[in-house]
């Protein structure tokens, strides 16, 4: 009996209130005109009540005066404004979250990527005489903020990377282009990620409830219809204990796939050896289950996995007490987790390099040849191998044959890639020509180091596995999938 | 307006709908194709103005994403001012956002106008919902116009005691807004700075700890009632938060607590440990009074609570942790975070810069702390300038004999890079080291005399530098080296290194004494057309050669001195004055000139070669003052440690009192807690199973039984379930129940608010009562909760709804409390947001068991712990009487609940003295136990006479697990180390539990939870009695009534986790049985199903 009456009783008076608010809204728009004669007698209600407290504090009714001395920067902002600039330096975006920072402080950012030649060197902080300038430098673009007192640098640059991720979720590319072109909803975004200069909400899922993406389906029904991107619904999740879920989820598919991609870091010397070797991996995430889903993802050798840092959905205790991942996991694409790979194991490299890259002292000729082999790949095919390197500026130009797929050689900037493709351990790849050098100039100290790019489908080279994966709180049968990938991360070979 | 938008629209209003597709909310696909014509701003201003004045919501919407085109650009928009205000309050809502973008932009600039909308905001802070408020107050607090300080100080106010947290959290913001509007405020900000401290939502932490940063970051006092609640909160708060927090909480322990690093050799883990001991061991320690340090637990409090944030993924997050540990920790444990900080290394280029700079910090001061991870550091020729700098300076900073071999070979690499600002840095770093580690300066030195002969000039310049400072640290043998770079001094133009040579050449012109003039003689030649630098050290050169070797110099110094007199820069000719009158005799200068040759050629003590990170200790790590090695605006110092510790109790929050009295008053028989609150205090605090909680879960499990004592066992059980569910549905969101926790734990701040919790825990145990069948009870604890109803209620946030609903019936109300305590009410506004749907409990997850093991509820009332069935009187031999030297022991396991702790074994240990003498001074020494193991001993025994005997018993925290206890048992002479290793069957507690809750119980621990085997058994186990006393004679297990003849269930829980241990034994058909264990603690559960087999299967 009372049961009942309790499911019964509690959702109404919810969805009361908001047709009463919607209701007053409408009726506030249709007295518009009556509205504005309202207003001012209540301004004038206000002018009153306030001019009478200023009299009575004895200071200027107005307090105008005191703007400029009392309005003085005591700091009270972390990030005071944003600047995108691009690379040939145009300032095309800028939103102040207090008082407006002339565009001018960006000079000394100016004289400081002047400095600094190349866009990389860029120091990532930069003191002016009244500002800081906190920098990051993404896609193409530079991100200014613009702070006045101490603030933990990283607090900054965090959040800068957060939002040109936002940007990136918003838009599928962050570029000047996208950004100008959507730059009502950059704005809008931008507003609701910091209040005051404090980050408010940096969730991609609460954000699009907030503001929706544009797509192109829905910027023509916004043509036609008028509506916006502004989301109607008032947004849950800031409110909810699963800050990070959607509410009102729904598929008629429930997928839940995971992606274990593992990067090799390795330096390896010119005779081949190992000189340092890491394992890092992530388990990127794309969960499109209905509703809130309690999911847990256990491994069969979770001791392999050394440090890790979890999306803040993982339940931190249950990983510390049983190596188990449970989580209600964030609605669409996310990074679960990243790992390291500790030290103790070793690192098995799965291709080699053979070089064999000379300059003669007298000649104005070289010699370059390198071969990429597997090496150490459990049965599996080594593909989208790609060799760059940055040749040393003595070189001219390169007349080099590939036994395979395709290599370009900029003479501007010196840079050689060479497009392997899959290797076939039957008929290594190779690459062989030779190098003219500027007549006169000595040969160059160093050999070029070659960057190696690959990947490896169906292989987590650590051998982390994921044993298995289970699903409570709803009650369909989601579709599960799980892929390994191993990839080379900051590969070099020295020759 | 853009170029783009404009492209669009000249193109014509008939495509412009099409043009949609592509079109940006910046074109205005339907504008009238007119308004591209316009070219002037005025005008376009002008249109603009009217499509605000339109009637139509689209057309008002296109001028405003114009507008705000025109904002993002930087242009001028504030003529539209009084255009756009007009539309604040507009039904539309992206409408109304971009004019309140438009409003915090240029109300400063139009005050007057600004005061319009003022109106419409002071309306919304009144709207029943909570995100119109908080929009509201957001917008209103920023719209810098100082007449409506008031205005905003009130509604600052009133939304600081709003029910929604969310609204408070903005309220928080507008602290700060309000501030920097109008410092006059402060005083009356900082009274709601410190109501918005007390609160307990993580959601508004983070935002007041940072508007009390920027308000009154010197009021620490308002710190120290929620210094605790911060501490425990901290996990759940978001990570913006978490920085914020953090480094308040750094400056705050340096000022509460004495320094950890005074004796950090003595003071070992094992000390730290002692402390978070029960009561027990505070006696205990009152004998060895000899350790001088003791942390405060409220110290260690927030150390340890900080740790699970080094996993965050956010990097300012692990840094504002690692820069904690750093400061705060004891020594020996900062060494946590270098493997976070390590990982870091892999994110963006700005994070790895300034990460890398200060661990440069770091491991000048500690190098053992990176020293693991030097491979880390190596660099990559991709890396940018900046990076490999700084990898660079770690790596020189972690040299040491070991490594410098294989450093050395990296930094040959290095030397050789196409980069040549890191080549030169590369050099400097080969200097450092070959001065700091002199095994390899020799090596070292020729090294960078083979650099000498490199083909760039910046590294020959380099070298010079670095081999300069190196001979002057070395002055024995380099006559060679000095000729060497004689010669260099024709090709090197770099005047930093020519400097360096000149004043090698000069200081040592003794040992090439026919170089030095010849020298002289090429650099007066060419002086006028050196650099500055350069010039001073040939006068410098000139100077000491004359005093030296004035025969043969005298002439071109004085040369030399002429060309300086007449030298363009002021310094040389100063230079130039001062040496001369040194040097050359005449009348004037008559005392100092004897003294020439000692000034110039005095011993010079050699350069030492530091980091440039040396001194940079002197900021705080982490901060943007430590990157820029300048005090920024608005650094606060971090103070040092204070001599003595401020008043500790300052922090107490009456908690301790109240729940001993509590426990009393429920007549629970529970040790006293120690006069020192401090303990129990942060034992409360400990993260899995708080003594606290826990006992407040088994009086109340208890409270329950007594209640209904003829219950009967089957009903129990059903309300237990019963409440499961309900608990279930409550903690259902993950983070949920931690949160629970935490607020129950912060809870306890009050008294008053303590024995409502109480009230309300009763009520929750008594609802579930309710609702099974007995109707009487449920009467009667719908009576008690009414009483505790009001007041719960005014103290929960809770909002128009809620107390609308009060009306309602009474279990209705129960359910809006229990969800005003999983501290965020969603209830308010969307119904779709609160997962009322309670699931049924075979659905529930093992993680949300493990979750609820924490809190107080659900566990214990479902489960009770029973006495056991059956306790078996085997001995184990603990010291033999002939190893002993008359001492015997041994102990055996009593099975009943341990009185020293919840999660520990209770062993009685029964010492017998074989001798023909008393011994004296029986005790317990020192103990060797394995990590996370605790344990509680026996008082000493004075004295046993000859052939007497006594049973002591003792506490032994196993961890649940069968790792041995390895303890000295000493009398007054001898000492003899013992240890109790436990059978695995007595790391048990027996619970009762019906058939139907063992079933559900069992549903959830499959999987990878369960073990089982196929045994054979013997013939005479297999009746349901000899069956039953076998099983609990090996281990601690409760018997669970059976439905079935052949299947035999029996259920425990782990003395130390509390986790269930559920053991079924189905006997099957030719004496063959199925073994099951269902539990989440696999390993145990698989070594006792090893245990359990030859137990059935032997006769």
């Amino acid at each position: 009996m009372i049961d009942s009456k309790l499911v019964h009783s509690t959702p109404p008076p919810i969805t009361k209130w908001q047709e009463l608010t919607s209701a007053k809204l409408e009726h506030e728009h249709l007295m518009m005109n009556l509205q504005f004669a309202k207003k001012i007698v209540t301004l004038a209600a206000v002018f009153f009540r306030w001019t009478w407290i200023e009299l009575l504090q004895n200071r200027d009714p107005l307090g105008r005066q005191s703007v400029s001395s009392t309005c003085t920067p005591l700091g009270s902002t972390m990030i005071h404004s944003l600047f995108l600039i691009n690379s040939s330096g145009d300032i095309f975006l800028e939103k102040h979250w207090k008082s407006v920072v002339s565009r001018s402080v960006c000079d000394y950012f100016f004289e400081a990527q002047e400095r600094a030649t190349e866009a990389e060197n860029v120091p990532p902080v930069i003191p002016t005489p009244h500002h800081y300038l906190l920098n990051v430098y993404r896609h193409k673009i530079f991100f200014v903020a613009v702070i006045q007192t101490e603030v933990p640098p990283l607090f900054v640059i965090e959040f800068l990377h957060r939002v040109v991720d936002t940007f990136q979720d918003y838009f599928g590319v962050c570029s000047e282009v996208v950004i100008k072109d959507n730059v009502v909803v950059v704005y809008e975004v931008l507003e609701e990620m910091l209040d005051n200069g404090f980050p408010l909400a940096t969730e991609s899922n609460i954000l699009k409830e907030l503001i929706k993406p544009p797509t192109i389906l829905r910027t023509v029904v916004n043509t036609i219809t008028g509506s916006t991107n502004v989301g109607d619904q008032l947004p849950t999740g800031q409110l909810s204990v699963v800050p990070w879920r959607r509410t009102g989820v729904k598929y008629t598919n429930n997928e839940a796939y995971f992606d274990v991609i593992e990067e090799i870091d390795a330096i390896i010397d010119k005779s081949g050896s190992t000189i340092t070797a890491e394992i890092q991996g992530v388990i990127d995430a794309c969960v499109k289950l209905t509703g809130m889903p309690d999911l847990t993802l256990s491994f069969m050798n979770p001791r392999l996995l050394d440090d890790v840092s979890f999306h803040p959905c993982v339940r931190f205790k249950r990983w510390e007490s049983e190596r188990i991942l449970s989580f209600i996991p964030p609605d669409g694409n996310f990074r679960l987790l990243s790992y390291h790979v500790s030290a103790q194991n070793l690192v098995a490299i799965p291709v080699y390099v053979k070089h064999n890259i000379s300059f003669r002292d007298s000649s104005s000729l070289g010699r370059f040849e390198i071969t990429v082999g597997p090496k150490q790949t459990m049965g599996k095919t080594v593909e989208g191998v790609m060799v760059t390197s940055q040749m040393p500026k003595g070189v001219l130009n390169m007349s080099l044959t590939p036994s395979q797929g395709m290599h370009t050689f900029d003479p501007v900037t010196k840079l050689l890639s060479w497009d392997v493709g899959k290797i076939n351990p039957q008929k290594l790849p190779n690459l062989k020509g030779t190098m003219s050098l500027q007549a006169g100039t000595s040969k160059p100290d160093e050999n070029p180091t070659i960057n190696l790019q690959f990947k490896i489908q169906q292989l987590a080279i650590s051998g982390l596995k994921v044993n298995r994966l289970d699903m409570y709180g709803e009650k369909y049968k989601p579709f599960k999938g799980i892929k390994y990938m191993t990839k080379a991360g900051k590969f070099q070979v020295r020759t | 307006m853009s170029a783009s938008g404009l492209g669009y629209n000249e193109q014509g209003g008939e495509a412009a709908t099409e043009q949609g597709q592509e079109a940006t909310p910046t074109t205005a696909p339907s504008v009238p194709a007119a308004f591209g014509l316009f070219s002037s701003d005025t005008k376009k201003n002008e249109d603009l103005k009217q499509m605000l004045e339109s009637n139509k919501d689209s057309a008002k919407l296109d001028a405003m994403k114009r507008i705000v085109g025109m904002i993002a650009k930087g242009k001028n928009a504030s003529e539209l001012f009084p255009a756009v205000v007009k539309n604040v309050a507009s039904k539309n809502i992206e409408i109304k956002k971009l004019v309140y973008v438009y409003l915090m932009r240029y109300a400063e600039e139009q005050q007057d106008l600004a005061l319009l909308s003022i109106s419409t905001f002071q309306r919304a802070l009144k709207d029943p919902n909570q995100l119109i408020r908080a929009s509201a107050l957001r917008v209103l607090s920023s719209i810098r116009v100082p007449i409506i300080v008031p205005i905003m100080m009130l509604a600052i106010k009133e939304a600081s005691a709003d029910l929604s947290p969310y609204v408070r959290k903005n309220a928080a913001h507008a602290i700060q807004k309000l501030y920097s509007l109008d410092p006059e405020q402060k005083e009356m900000l900082i009274e709601v700075i410190e109501k918005l401290l007390k609160d307990k939502s993580t959601l508004v932490a983070g935002s007041v700890v940072m508007a009390f940063e920027e308000v009154c970051p010197d009021r620490i006092d308002l710190i120290h009632k929620n210094y605790r609640k911060l501490c425990n909160l901290l996990v759940d708060v978001e990570e913006w938060g978490q920085v914020v927090i953090i480094h308040m909480l750094t400056r705050y322990a340096r000022t509460q607590f004495v320094s950890p690093w005074k004796e950090d050799g003595v003071l070992e883990e094992e000390n730290e440990k002692d402390f978070y001991e029960s009561d027990e061991e505070q006696k205990e320690k009152d004998q060895k009074v000899k350790k001088p340090y003791a942390m405060d637990p409220d110290h260690r409090l927030l150390i340890r609570n900080t740790k699970p944030l080094l996993q965050s993924r956010n990097a300012a997050v692990v840094m504002a942790v690692a820069q904690l540990y750093w400061h705060l920790a004891p020594k020996s444990e900062a060494g946590i975070v270098s493997k976070s900080l390590v990982r870091l290394l892999r994110s963006n280029r700005e994070v790895q810069y300034i990460v890398l700079q200060n661990i440069a910090t770091m491991s000048i001061q500690r190098k053992g702390m990176f020293e693991p991870y030097l491979k880390s550091f190596y660099v990559r020729s991709t890396d940018p300038t900046m990076i490999k700098t700084s990898k660079l300076e770690i790596l020189t900073n972690l040299a040491n004999e070991a490594n410098i071999s294989t450093l050395l070979r990296e930094f040959q690499t290095y030397v050789k890079s196409q980069d040549k600002q890191f080549a030169a840095a590369t050099i400097q770093a080969i200097g450092r080291c070959a001065t700091n580690i002199s095994e390899v300066t020799d090596t070292c030195l020729n090294g960078l005399v083979c650099l000498l002969s490199n083909r760039d000039e910046i590294v020959v310049a380099e070298s010079v530098v670095v081999i300069k400072k190196l001979l002057q640290t070395q002055p024995a043998h380099h006559g060679e080296i000095i000729k060497h770079m004689a010669k260099l001094l024709d090709t090197i133009t770099v005047p930093v290194a020519r400097a360096s040579i000149l004043w090698l050449i000069g200081e040592y012109c003794e040992r090439v004494p026919k170089i030095a003039p010849d020298v002289l003689r090429k650099m007066a030649k060419s002086f006028t057309n050196e650099d500055d630098l350069v010039k001073l050290q040939i006068l410098n050169l000139g100077a000491k050669l004359y005093l030296t070797n004035s025969k043969q110099t005298k002439l071109l110094t004085q040369y030399i001195l002429n060309l300086g007199k007449y030298d363009q820069s002021y310094d040389i000719r100063d230079r130039t004055r001062f040496i001369r009158q040194l040097i050359v005799p005449n009348e004037k200068s008559g005392a100092l000139s004897k003294y020439a040759k000692k000034i110039f050629l005095a011993q010079k003590p050699a350069p030492l070669l530091e980091s440039p990170f040396k001194d940079r200790d002197r900021f705080q790590l982490g901060t943007l003052s430590h990157t820029l090695n300048t005090k920024a605006t608005g650094y606060l110092e971090l103070s040092n440690w204070p001599e003595v510790a401020p008043d500790p109790s300052v922090r107490n929050v009456e908690v301790i009192e109240l729940g001993k009295e509590w426990s009393v008053a429920l007549g629970k028989a529970k040790k006293e807690k120690p006069t020192e609150k401090f303990y129990s205090d942060a034992e409360e605090e400990e993260s899995a199973s708080t003594t606290d909680t826990e006992s407040e879960s088994t009086s109340e499990s208890e409270k329950e039984e007594n209640g209904k004592e003829e219950g009967s066992s089957m009903e129990n059980s059903e309300s237990s379930s019963e409440e499961l569910s309900d608990s279930e549905s409550e903690s259902k969101e993950g983070t949920a129940k931690k949160k629970f926790k935490t607020i129950e734990e912060s809870d306890s701040d009050d008294p008053e608010k303590k024995t409502k919790m109480i009230s309300k825990k009763k009520e929750s145990s008594g609802s579930s009562g309710s609702e099974s069948s007995s109707t009487e009870e449920s009467s009667s604890d719908s009576e008690s909760e009414s009483d505790s109803e009001s007041d719960v209620e005014s103290r929960k946030p809770k909002n128009a709804i809620a107390s609308k609903r009060k009306e309602m019936s009474v279990p209705e109300r129960k359910a809006s409390t229990k969800q005003d305590v999983s501290l965020l009410d969603l209830d308010d506004f969307n119904p779709v947001s609160t997962p009322v749907a309670v699931p049924t409990p075979a659905i529930l997850s093992p993680s949300l068991v493990a979750d609820l093991e924490g809190l107080s509820l659900s566990r214990s009332s479902v489960i009770d712990v029973s006495s056991p069935i059956f306790v078996p009187m085997k001995t184990h031999e603990l010291l033999h009487r002939m190893s002993g030297k008359g001492l015997a022991a041994h102990y055996h396991f009593s099975r009943q609940p341990c009185i020293y702790g919840n999660q520990m074994v209770s062993v009685q240990v029964t010492l017998t003295n074989t001798t023909d003498q008393k011994l004296e001074n029986i005790h317990v020494g020192e103990r060797k136990l394995p990590a996370g193991m605790k344990m509680h001993v026996f008082n000493p025994i004075e004295f046993l006479e000859p052939e007497e005997s006594i049973t002591v018993s003792m506490g032994i925290d196993f961890c649940d697990s069968t790792q041995t206890a390895s303890f000295q048992l000493c009398t007054k002479e001898d000492n003899f180390n013992v240890n109790i290793q436990p059978p695995i069957g007595e790391l048990l507690l027996p619970v009762t539990m019906s058939e139907k809750d063992f079933k559900t119980e069992q549903g959830m621990l499959t999987g990878m939870n369960e073990t089982s085997a196929t045994i054979t058994v013997a013939p005479q186990n297999s009746t349901r009695l000899v069956l039953l006393e076998k099983v609990v004679k090996a281990a601690n297990l409760g018997v669970v009534p059976s439905g079935q003849d052949n299947i035999h269930r029996f259920a425990a829980k782990t003395v130390h986790s509390g986790s269930l241990m559920l053991v079924t034994v189905e006997l099957k058909e030719g004496s063959t049985a199925q073994l099951i264990i269902n539990t989440e603690k696999t390993v145990i559960g698989s070594i006792l199903l090893r245990e359990l087999k030859p137990v059935l299967s032997q006769g």
